[in-house]
């Protein structure tokens, strides 16, 4: 039923994360994430999902297990390049507020010594990639709604073209129709990019419309990992009970394009 | 002969120790953000040297200023000229309010920028000089202001060791109990005191981030 592990692009083996103070956010995770699709971390608060997309790019390490990315433990790999390596969006965005859209999106490619030139035209496509007008790129964050924000960061994750995309609730800040323009363009975007992409949300309706696989976690355990069209067939009583929290017509929202 | 004649008459005076005055605040200041910008960096990033920063700097605001001047004194090479001396005194009091708004703006940064630039690769030091810095400038420009501000009323103490300053016009004042002597050191100080708070509050104002 799982690939085999050499075909994984990031790979959880037998992983645990505890804090400091010795309590465990995450136990015996075996997890794979194939080439091209996006999984779905999907759980409640404190179930353990952002924790998991933490270990992929290294904010933080395990405490026992080992996570490898295109089949080099991550332990192994320097951190740095390792996450310039894999792109990464978050809820608020997290752009630098004294930076201009611009100088925000040519993060990664400056400090990677791209030239000026090559770095600009970058900046212009990927604005456009991610549908924004080009004359924002000399705007500051705060003069942007929270749409072109998320755009924004979504432009500045892929602009050294990373094969994979960690997304932590990128929408969940955003109003619903907002956040739906934005789901469909991001679906649409992944089809001609085909990156690796981690997906955490709460929100079932998301996960159905975005994943190719969905994982469910609860207290810091794996549950299953189903297929949108399983998920809503399982008898899994966990996922049982998100399909009923989030009531009927949930069919209609299965992704039916990647992978 | 009323308070302005007597500045007119000795406005040679006047102006020099009133740049003597602005020498001893000028140093102070820039050694205390030379020392307590990275002592409040080292505090914000690790937690350890949190309480012996600031308490140590703490510790030092509780000591009576005059005090501090005589504590100096028997230094060697401080005690020799009492600019020195007034300089380091004035300057460990300046640190306090420095370390502070140094530790207080880079942790006030919000955690998802720093975070977010720490998942794109960021190293510490570029986390620190692209990210850190510049959003806790104007909360570091803010302590550096109070310092300039309590070191102008603060230096006119340094007369009493012989520094120099405005403070000889009040410290000659008292002793002949002339008012208007008095009022020669403490308005031109008074005046110093509020024109920098000014400057710098506007200066802090533009370097706030958007």
């Amino acid at each position: 039923m799982e690939p085999t592990a050499d075909g994984a692009v990031i790979e959880f083996r037998d992983v645990a994360y505890m804090l400091p103070n010795g309590q465990p956010l995450l136990a015996g995770l075996n997890l794979q994430v194939r080439r091209g699709e996006t999984l779905v971390l999907l759980g409640r608060s404190g179930s353990g999902k952002t924790t998991t997309l933490k270990l992929i790019n290294r904010l933080l390490t395990p405490t026992s297990g080992e996570v490898r990315v295109n089949g080099e433990p991550t332990a192994a790999a320097g951190v740095i390049p390792l996450r310039r390596s894999i792109g990464y969006v978050i809820q608020e965005s997290g752009l630098f507020p004294h930076y201009t859209v611009e100088r925000n999106i040519a993060l990664v490619p400056r400090i990677e010594g791209w030239t000026a030139d090559r770095i600009h035209a970058r900046v212009e496509e990927l604005l456009s990639l991610v549908g924004l007008e080009p004359q924002l790129a000399s705007r500051y964050p705060h003069q942007l709604s929270g749409g072109q924000r998320q755009r924004v960061g979504v432009a500045r994750a892929l602009a050294a073209d990373p094969a994979i995309l960690l997304m932590d609730e990128p929408f969940g800040a955003l109003d619903p129709l907002t956040r739906d323009e934005l789901q469909r363009e991001f679906l649409r975007l992944q089809r001609r990019l085909n990156k690796t992409v981690v997906f955490v949300t709460h929100d079932l309706h998301e996960a159905l419309r975005m994943g190719s696989r969905i994982a469910l976690m609860e207290a810091g355990k794996l549950v299953t990992i189903l297929s949108p069209k399983d998920f809503l067939r399982s008898n899994d009583p966990l996922a049982a009970a998100y399909v009923r929290a989030f009531g009927n017509g949930l069919d209609a929202v299965v992704n039916g394009g990647a992978s | 002969m009323n308070f302005f004649h007597f500045l007119a008459k000795n406005r040679e005076q006047v102006l020099e120790l009133t740049l003597e005055h602005l020498w001893l605040v000028g140093v102070s200041t820039l050694l205390a953000v030379l020392v307590g910008v990275p002592l409040g960096i080292l505090s914000a990033r690790w937690p350890f040297w949190n309480r012996p920063v600031l308490g140590t700097a703490n510790l030092i605001q509780t000591i009576p200023s005059l005090a501090l001047f005589g504590f100096l004194l028997p230094v060697p090479w401080l005690g020799e000229r009492a600019d020195r001396l007034a300089i380091l005194a004035l300057t460990l009091y300046a640190l306090l309010p420095v370390i502070r708004n140094t530790y207080t703006g880079i942790r006030g940064v919000d955690p998802a920028v720093v975070e977010a630039g720490r998942g794109m690769g960021l190293t510490d030091g570029q986390l620190l000089w692209k990210v850190q810095l510049p959003l806790a400038m104007s909360v570091i420009f803010s302590g550096v202001r109070v310092a300039v501000v309590v070191s102008v009323g603060l230096a006119t103490i340094a007369a009493a060791i012989g520094a120099g300053g405005l403070g000889e016009f009040i410290f000659r004042g008292l002793a002949m109990v002339n008012n208007q002597l008095i009022l020669a050191g403490a308005i031109p100080a008074a005046v110093l005191a509020l024109s920098a708070d000014f400057g710098l509050g506007w200066l802090e104002k533009r370097l706030q981030p958007r």
